[in-house]
């Protein structure tokens, strides 16, 4: 879909990050197969970033809008609520998943309309249910931390299918579905047209509301997958924490991927890419033994070298380097 | 007449990135007098005014303020001398008081504090002197653009008290207060002061302004006294014509005026936009639109494209009426439209030339029909090819192309989509010669293809050469419609110069 040449920085940014790692940690890429099941610290970031590259897959789409969605977090905790407390009473785990994901399509729609038809800045709009949210889904909760005991629910966040687990097959299938929707349709064009220039996109006859509508609804829907797996994975809902700031990390993982926050040209797997790195980040820095202090703080230093690198600034002055560099050696 | 001169200018240069905006231009104020500084868009009107008003520094003149010589090197510098300006969008906040606002910045003090009774009760005098009964403790939102206006004027006179320069201030005025802005400006001209109003309508020019200075092309055309200077010979010095040497080639197709209309809209106006107007379009016939700025031009093809919603009259296709409340009504039956403003509203630049040139036709097809790489390959090829689009590489994100090329480029996104009837408004501005002259081919092309072609422009020329039929606007209304023979760059401007509501 993306031009490999096109993700280049972004490989080039996981590469170094996971050398680093390897150099601190060297058992860090052994992975082993136990009980059929892969196992090592490799599988486990694949395992952990399941929410926030599920979030980041909408997120892109919505940024390339020029918008942003603030309320996934919630929406996690929402849907993640109502499965729980499906679960708990017994429902099976098809009606669950239908209607967990219905909801979070709601919270999406919703979202995109006070967006796409009222015209509220997204900022705002989607702080509005990021507020409201955590509300509802301790309305769903009754207020307790709701636990549930059943196999078959657990297995989208515990188990594993010819020994890859479950999560990283999920954001995977939802990365590849996304991405084939817009990419094979013309869904991707006429919404980096909207995100680069609404108004001319508009006089064109491309129907801008219905597109960031879709955006929202699409986001919504990636937001009630990523709740489901965290529940499934701690066998319970807890409206407070469940996605709690995961929404920044998705927001940071396309910005990594190399999507403007001014809306436009996007990747979805450049994306997951950057998801991976923040992920790796978390993981190496927790296996490496420091303390876990350290852990936001060194996160934060990586981060900001990688933007470093990728902005426009640093590769104007990259580019003066080259050229100097090559007259130099055209010159003797 | 310079030695009683207040405010007098003499030779003025500006460069922007080594582009002259202006050259050489005089600029002459009396005291006690209006004066209304007219010119096309980009005639160097703004640039002269920030100039005089401390906004800009000049590259080369000479300013002199009753006979000083002076050098104002800011807004403020302007003020103290005794320059004040009221700009287009009033420059006073919302948010704060009446009072507050007419003594920002110099509130009276007493004992090192704002002395608030002190200031409302001056506030209050001075805006009683204007015939203003405003609250000084309500803030400003309260009030109307008018009302906020002329508080805007109030603080600016008193701040300096000399000369006053006005920026389109009844741009957004009704009639009525219009004429309540006109008597506060007699009210300042009978006490001496020098006032110069930027507007583009002419009727208000002859209503208030005493004499006029003309600029075009950074280029002072004239100062002329407007008693002695008929409306035509205005619009002539504006546009900057020899009417009489024009003698355009013309071959614009027989006339097919007796044949059915495709495109018919009748009695089809918006309230503040374009009066109602009737309108019809013929396949192979290229209707001219002609008219000052803020005549009317691009209100009607927005209202014929559907981006704005009529509140009068019917439209009809093939005999058929239709609703145009959208622009995606008007593309279903086969409008297009090539806007004014190219980079807000024409090109997605940083999508290539390729994405661009099929936006449109995608757009109509929906998201769920893409079109194939090979189609799209296909449709850059051809029309890169046949307009000749430079450089021709499908991939180039649009916004590297020049003015000329982009302009073909969405073109070139309209024809994709076949179109019955395409609506150019001024396809050949801001663009080098000779992407112009390919462009007016083109559209000459079309019309001998059988398309309904609706051009604006500004330049009568082009006008002249290539229109089956001109229809001229001024002051919001369609004033006339020349057919024929009838079509000559002199009859153009003529008809320009009526006032609308005389039609």
């Amino acid at each position: 879909m993306t031009r490999l040449r096109q993700l280049y920085p972004q490989l080039l940014a996981l590469g170094v990050v996971l050398l680093l790692i390897g150099l601190i940690s060297p058992g860090f890429f052994s992975v082993t197969v136990q009980n059929g099941r892969l196992y090592g610290s490799l599988i486990d970031v694949g395992v952990r970033v399941a929410p926030v590259a599920l979030l980041a897959v909408g997120m892109t789409l919505v940024i390339a809008t020029k918008g942003i969605d603030l309320s996934v977090g919630a929406v996690m905790a929402i849907t993640g609520a109502i499965a729980a407390t499906l679960v708990a009473d017994g429902h099976p785990v098809p009606v669950v998943l239908l209607v967990a994901l219905s909801l979070g399509l709601v919270c999406g729609l919703w979202n995109g309309v006070l967006v796409a038809f009222l015209d509220i800045q997204p900022i705002i709009a989607t702080l509005i249910l990021m507020v409201a949210g955590r509300g509802i889904a301790q309305l769903i909760t009754g207020g307790v931390i709701l636990t549930f005991n059943d196999p078959a629910f657990s297995f989208l966040g515990s188990g594993a299918v010819m020994g890859v687990p479950t999560p990283i097959l999920i954001w995977l299938a939802m990365g590849l579905v996304v991405g084939l929707l817009v990419r094979r349709t013309a869904l991707g064009l006429l919404i980096e047209a909207v995100g680069i220039n609404r108004r001319a996109s508009m006089l064109v006859g491309v129907r801008a509301r219905f597109l960031i509508l879709a955006t929202y609804a699409i986001s919504g829907l990636c937001a009630a997958m990523a709740g489901m797996i965290v529940t499934a994975d701690i066998h319970g809902a807890d409206a407070n924490n469940a996605g709690l700031w995961l929404e920044l990390d998705a927001i940071l993982a396309v910005v990594i991927g190399g999507t403007s926050l001014a809306g436009g040209r996007f990747s979805i797997t450049a994306s997951l890419i950057g998801a991976l790195i923040i992920q790796s980040l978390n993981t190496g820095i927790l296996i490496s033994g420091w303390p876990p202090e350290f852990n936001l703080i060194v996160k934060a230093v990586v981060i900001v070298a990688i933007l470093t690198l990728q902005s426009p600034a640093v590769a104007e002055e990259l580019g003066v380097l080259r050229d100097l560099l090559r007259r130099k050696g055209a010159k003797p | 007449m310079t030695e009683n001169a207040l405010l007098q200018a003499q030779g003025i240069e500006k460069s922007f990135f080594g582009v002259k905006v202006l050259d050489g231009v005089d600029f002459s104020l009396r005291g006690g007098e209006i004066h209304a500084l007219l010119g096309e868009n980009g005639a160097g009107k703004s640039t002269l005014v920030k100039i005089l008003t401390g906004a800009y520094r000049r590259d080369a003149g000479v300013m002199r303020l009753a006979g000083r010589e002076v050098e104002p090197r800011s807004v403020a510098e302007a003020q103290d001398l005794g320059i004040g300006t009221v700009y287009q969008e009033v420059n006073l906040l919302d948010n704060l008081t009446v009072a507050e606002n007419v003594y920002l910045g110099r509130q009276p003090r007493r004992a090192g504090l704002v002395d608030r009774r002190r200031m409302r009760a001056d506030a209050r005098d001075l805006l009683a002197r204007y015939g203003v009964k405003a609250d000084p403790d309500e803030t400003l939102a309260h009030y109307p653009v008018a009302v906020r206006q002329i508080i805007a004027i109030a603080r600016a006179v008193d701040l300096s008290g000399k000369v006053l320069f006005l920026d389109e201030p009844t741009a957004s005025l009704d009639a009525r207060e219009v004429q309540a802005l006109f008597d506060v400006l007699r009210q300042l001209r009978a006490q001496g002061l020098g006032i110069v109003i930027i507007t583009h309508f002419l009727d208000q020019v002859y209503q208030i302004a005493d004499r006029v200075t003309v600029l075009r092309n950074g280029r002072m055309v004239g100062s002329r006294a407007l008693s002695d200077l008929p409306r035509r010979d205005l619009v002539a010095m504006m546009l900057g014509r020899e009417l009489a040497e024009v003698t355009a080639h013309r071959d614009p197709g027989a006339v097919l005026s007796d044949s059915p209309a495709a495109f018919s809209f009748k009695d089809y106006g918006k309230r503040g936009a374009i009066a109602p107007f009737d309108l019809d379009i013929r396949a192979g016939e290229v209707v001219g639109i002609a008219g000052l700025l803020g005549s009317g031009r691009t209100e009607t093809a927005r209202l014929l494209f559907g981006i704005d919603r009529p509140d009068s009259g019917e439209a009809r296709v093939d005999g058929a009426t239709v609703t145009l409340h959208s622009p995606q009504d008007a593309i279903a039956r086969g409008f297009g439209m090539c806007p004014e403003e190219r980079k807000s509203d024409g090109i997605i630049g940083d999508l290539s030339v390729r994405q661009n040139i099929l936006l449109a036709l995608q757009a109509s097809r929906g998201w769920s029909r893409p079109i194939a790489r090979r189609e799209a390959d296909a449709l850059a090829e051809r029309y890169i090819k046949a307009l000749d689009i430079r450089p021709p590489d499908p991939n180039r994100p649009i916004k590297f192309l020049s003015g000329g090329n982009q302009q073909k480029v969405i073109l070139a996104r309209w024809l994709a989509t076949d179109p019955r009837l395409l609506i150019l408004d001024e396809p050949t501005r801001g663009i080098d010669i000779g992407a112009h002259a390919e462009i007016i081919t083109l559209i000459e092309k079309l019309r001998e293809d059988g398309m309904a072609l609706v051009v604006i422009s500004s330049e009568i020329e082009e006008l002249v050469t290539f229109s089956t039929r001109v229809i001229v606007l001024s002051d919001r209304h369609h004033v006339r419609e020349l057919r024929g023979a009838e079509i000559t760059a002199e009859a153009i401007v003529e008809a320009m110069a009526v006032p609308g509501d005389a039609a």
